[in-house]
């Protein structure tokens, strides 16, 4: 793994030490290791956040350039779309947003807001989206991906078997990255800055010589088109970088380069790359060491440094993705999900927090609340007081922040770890995972009651199987025969899985974010599951109510007739928290069956992204008394409105779900109305950073907090206008509100507010 | 749906049996357990509400708790199994446990059972009473509570009787009795609109707390028709149907009066 002298660039040999003066060295000096560079020469920072430095005049100004396009794109869905360029990392000429937009450059395409068409993930979605926003396709382009060029689209649905195309036209299994980039992949962006692209290459090729030594077997083989196409892509980004007048082959020699080299690292696998997610890693304390040389050494000042971070900020913030509706139904509100995950505590007990942790939060006060990028806070109840006080203001001052539980994060994927998308956790630069969307488990329960048919349809979708009858169901009969459809539907799942990889890694592979890997990494095979809350309620409706079946002309169970009281999940009841803990455990055993592509590790999330409102239209009633076609709850969240004992009850049950049965993640999306949260200030922040501690000890993974009236979300609904900054999280993401659909906007209002803690 | 899903763990031999576990405090008449924030004492809090009160308040938010026949029946040790499962949550959150009815001095056994386990297993605890029966709390119970909440309901003798049916003295005369062995306290006062607003009514609330000394702070509760469904549902006469909620400007009015006696008031 040593980055030999051979392939250091001969035009600098002395640009690492000029560079990396002042840092303590050490083994990342010899080799690619980022945690051990940021161990070696971080300065934890243990005040609060009175150092901070507001935005300066010329952020604002181009902060302010944006804002006025916003309305126009938020009015058409999109700003612009360039129709003619497919996007790569050096398709587009440089673009800037105006005149003075010069601390931190780069852009998408050659202007701000101006989507590119990138086809390798599919065609079709190209094609829906330019009909959609009323462009012309041009046909050249068409030609070229449907006639010549395979997609990723076409891979997947050329291997899928019967059962799975089955499945998935009858919603039990949803969101499949089968016609868009599957994401969820963190390039180790700050690999550019440290090492320059040219000691990268090196490294590149160093691991290109071991592959040409091993056995030319189909994996071997796989790998040598994929390291080529790796050290292609690192090429291509030094002459992107080239196109904006900088020179990236060597290392960076200062915090501004330090975030500019980042940038365009990140900025090239966004060019490229439309996936689900497209994440940044773990970022701020990295960046940090720069900032605190700079600051010693007397040439940057605080307000720099925050420029900086909210020129980097505004940059991430306009990152955008050509996509269809019915994409944004599962995603709703255009989100691209550039997490970065500040905080936690390393390995030796020193927390990870540094000024620029507080830099990265302060942006949501320079530049005003938004949605990306999606800040993400690594929680921990020994974090610094002051750090803690921090993001508890910042979340009631703006609802833009998530929690996720450093404590269980650091023990499955080490300190130098970053969530991807919403609540997946990997080591950044070794570990990537698969990601696979999810099943609807609370339809699987009406096929179990139905022998494998839809209720919604009638159709055959699972294996016939016996259908339950009597007129009263029992619980352990309708048990065995959801444990019976359960083995079907997880390995029907893993098999579309298997599909959908198999092909992404042929015809839309990330080069460039996994050139940014190590060569051996850790491969997830990411399952999840949709609808814990309906399925948990409505097993428990079955084992302490009385619910009979009501069938159609058929025969078929269309709806259920409860009577008496039964236990809700949500309310810190074993009752029926139980039940969803079992349906989590006996689930993952299920997965964990089936043999995965790339012998990658089976793990699921307890997370639906907006997914919640789809499903929940694709399902029939179900036995806990939810009407056909209602949302289901989001994520690993308790049924909306049915948590009635507090905020705390209703997280303590979901901190009951196992992590380690579900290691991608369990999230938790909850709203506290401000008046809920204390009287005065410091109390509302006392109390949010005690309700953050006790969720944590209690093993809570992931936790979205708003502070919010319903009366002002109805008010935004109304006058859209007046709101153009107003951030609600919904999911492992924030949305602007007034960019969900109403459909959306209704899910989110119909949802719990809590009155108190 | 109450929390504590399993019901009484208690003796099943005859009601008498019960009846004498019930005084000495083996076991407890239990309404429901609840956790809170804020507004229970500070931080995370779990709150064990206990059935029966000697008082019928007015403006009762719970009256479905005014007997005591009517609650659950729980073990100490079940009690305190409840506590200690929660206990790291409760102190990371910075809170821990409140007592709270009903009355609670109406099971004094049982509760000093409970705090001193409490104290045992390492958490705060609160006792939030009227303190109409402070008498019955020994100086064991109070040595094991860290903090208690004394609802005062009225300054004026008169008016308290309105209120709650009662004499205010008791109050008073434990009040006294807080103040002397320096227990920490928290006084709360409900504001409802032509019963217990009165000006002179407020400012003997004042000067009654001030004279104690060791009032750390007066929370001032806006009177919340959120109990009228529980009168309704029990069948009792609730009078105070067509009551306002007091608006931002008396309650402002009754923060600044008890202010002006010298309190700290939230």
């Amino acid at each position: 793994m040593a980055i030999t002298a051979d392939h250091t660039p001969a035009t600098s040999p002395d640009a690492p030490n000029a560079a990396w003066r002042g840092f303590v060295t050490g083994p990342w000096a010899d080799a690619v290791d980022v945690r051990d560079f940021i161990q070696r020469n971080y300065r934890p920072y243990a005040g609060d956040g009175a150092f901070l430095a507001p935005a300066t005049e010329r952020t604002t100004r181009v902060w302010d350039r944006l804002s006025e396009m916003f309305p126009a794109e938020r009015a058409n869905g999109v700003y612009d779309i360039d129709t003619h360029t497919p996007g790569t990392i050096t398709s587009h000429a440089p673009g800037y947003i105006s005149d003075d937009d010069h601390v931190i450059v780069g852009l998408q395409t050659d202007a701000p807001l101006k989507r590119a068409m990138i086809p390798n993930g599919g065609w079709r979605m190209v094609e829906g989206a330019l009909k959609t926003y009323g462009y012309e396709t041009d046909p050249e382009i068409a030609k070229i991906f449907t006639e010549y060029r395979k997609t990723h689209n076409q891979g997947v649905f050329d291997v899928y078997p019967p059962s799975v195309k089955a499945a998935r036209h009858s919603h039990i299994i949803t969101g499949l990255p089968d016609a868009y980039g599957r994401g969820r992949i963190i390039g180790d962006y700050r690999r550019v800055a440290l090492y320059g692209i040219d000691a990268l290459v090196a490294q590149k090729r160093v691991e290109r010589d071991e592959l040409m030594m091993e056995p030319p077997n189909e994996e071997t083989l796989r790998e040598r088109e994929e390291n080529a196409e790796q050290i292609r892509a690192l090429n291509e980004l030094k002459a992107m970088a080239a196109s904006y007048g900088y020179d990236i082959s060597g290392p960076a020699t200062n915090a501004r380069e330090a975030v500019q080299w980042l940038y365009f690292a990140y900025l090239g696998a966004v060019k490229e790359q439309n996936g689900a997610a497209m994440s940044l890693g773990r970022t701020s304390t990295f960046v940090d060491v720069y900032m605190e040389r700079d600051l010693a050494e007397g040439t940057l000042t605080e307000s720099e440094a925050q420029e900086i971070i909210d020129d980097f900020v505004i940059k991430l913030r306009i990152v955008r993705f050509l996509r269809t509706p019915e994409y944004d139904a599962l995603f709703s509100g255009d989100p691209t999900w550039v997490t970065e995950s500040i905080g936690g505590i390393g390995d030796d007990g020193r927390p990870l927090v540094t000024k620029s942790s507080f830099r990265y939060l302060n942006t949501l006060y320079n530049l005003g609340p938004a949605p990306e990028p999606n800040l993400t806070v690594l929680w921990s109840p020994d974090l610094p007081e002051g750090f803690k006080e921090f993001c508890a203001q910042v979340s009631i001052d703006t609802s833009a922040i998530q929690y996720e539980s450093d404590e269980l994060l650091r023990g499955q994927c080490g300190d130098d770890a970053a969530i991807a998308c919403c609540v997946s956790g990997m080591t950044v630069g070794k570990q990537m995972q698969f990601f696979g969307a999810r099943v609807n488990l609370a339809k699987a329960l009406l096929y179990a009651v139905n022998g494998g048919r839809d209720e919604m349809s009638g159709k055959q979708v699972a294996p016939a199987s016996a259908p339950v009858d009597g007129d009263v169901l029992d619980y352990d009969d309708v048990r065995a025969k959801y444990d019976a459809l359960l083995e079907w539907l997880a390995g029907t799942y893993v098999e579309a899985l298997n599909c959908i990889h198999w092909s992404h890694d042929k015809y839309a592979y990330e080069r460039l974010e996994m050139a940014l890997h190590d060569r051996v990494i850790l491969r997830t095979m990411a399952c999840g599951i949709a609808g814990l809350s309906v399925a948990a309620d409505s097993l428990s409706a079955i084992k302490y109510a009385t619910v009979r079946p009501v069938r159609d002309e058929t025969g078929l169970v269309v709806d259920y007739d409860v009577t008496g009281e039964f236990p809700t999940y949500g309310n810190d009841d074993d009752r029926a928290d139980e039940i969803a803990v079992e349906l989590v455990a006996s689930f993952m055993d299920k997965i964990r069956k089936h043999p995965t592509y790339r012998d990658s590790v089976h793990t699921q999330s307890v997370l639906t992204i907006t997914s919640n409102v789809v499903y929940g239209k694709h399902t029939g009633n179900t036995p806990d008394g939810r009407r056909a076609g209602e949302p289901f709850a989001p994520g690993a969240n308790p049924m909306n409105g049915r948590d009635t004992h507090g905020m705390l009850a209703s997280a303590l049950s979901v901190a009951k779900l196992p992590y380690d049965q579900a290691q991608d993640g369990i999230s938790l999306t909850t709203t506290v109305v401000p008046s809920g949260l204390g009287r005065t200030r410091q109390e509302q922040v006392t109390n949010l950073v005690g309700l953050l501690d006790g969720y944590n000890v209690a093993t809570g993974f992931h936790v979205n907090i708003n502070v919010l009236n319903r009366e002002t979300l109805e008010d935004a609904m109304e006058h859209p206008e007046k709101y153009p900054q107003l951030t609600i999280r919904v999911s492992g993401y924030a949305v602007n509100f007034v960019r969900l659909t109403r459909e959306q906007q209704l899910d989110v209002l119909s949802r719990t507010f809590h009155g108190s803690l | 749906m109450s929390i504590l899903s399993e019901r009484s763990t208690c003796c099943e031999d005859g009601q008498a049996t019960q009846m004498a576990a019930l005084r000495a405090g083996e076991i407890g008449s239990v309404h429901s357990w609840d956790r809170s924030t804020d507004a229970d004492g500070p931080g995370t809090r779990l709150v064990l509400r206990l059935s029966g009160c000697p008082l019928r308040c007015q403006y009762c938010h719970g009256p479905d708790a005014w007997l005591m026949r009517d609650g659950a029946l729980h073990t100490v040790d079940s009690a305190l199994a409840r506590i200690e499962r929660d206990a790291p949550v409760l102190v990371a959150g910075g809170g821990g446990l409140t007592v709270s009815g009903g009355e609670p001095l109406l099971q004094p056994s049982f509760v000093a059972r409970v705090l001193r386990g409490a104290k045992e297993i390492g958490v705060h605890t609160v006792l939030d009473t009227s303190g109409y029966l402070g008498r019955r709390a020994g100086d064991g119970l109070l040595d094991d509570t860290d903090l208690v909440i004394l609802d005062v309901k009225s300054g004026l003798p008169d008016v308290y009787r309105a209120v709650t049916g009662r004499d205010l003295a008791p109050t008073l005369e434990f009040a006294r009795r807080l103040a002397d062995r320096r227990t920490r306290l928290w006084a709360r006062f409900v504001v409802v609109p032509g019963l217990t607003d009165a000006w002179d009514n407020v400012a003997a609330v004042g000067e009654h707390l001030a004279a104690l000394g060791n009032v750390e702070r007066v929370e001032v509760v806006a009177f919340e028709q959120s109990g009228r469904e529980v009168w309704h549902s029990i069948g009792a006469d609730y009078r105070l149907e067509l009551t306002m909620e007091p608006d931002e400007e008396l309650l402002a009015r009754v923060r600044s009066q008890l202010r002006a006696s010298g309190l700290a008031v939230a």
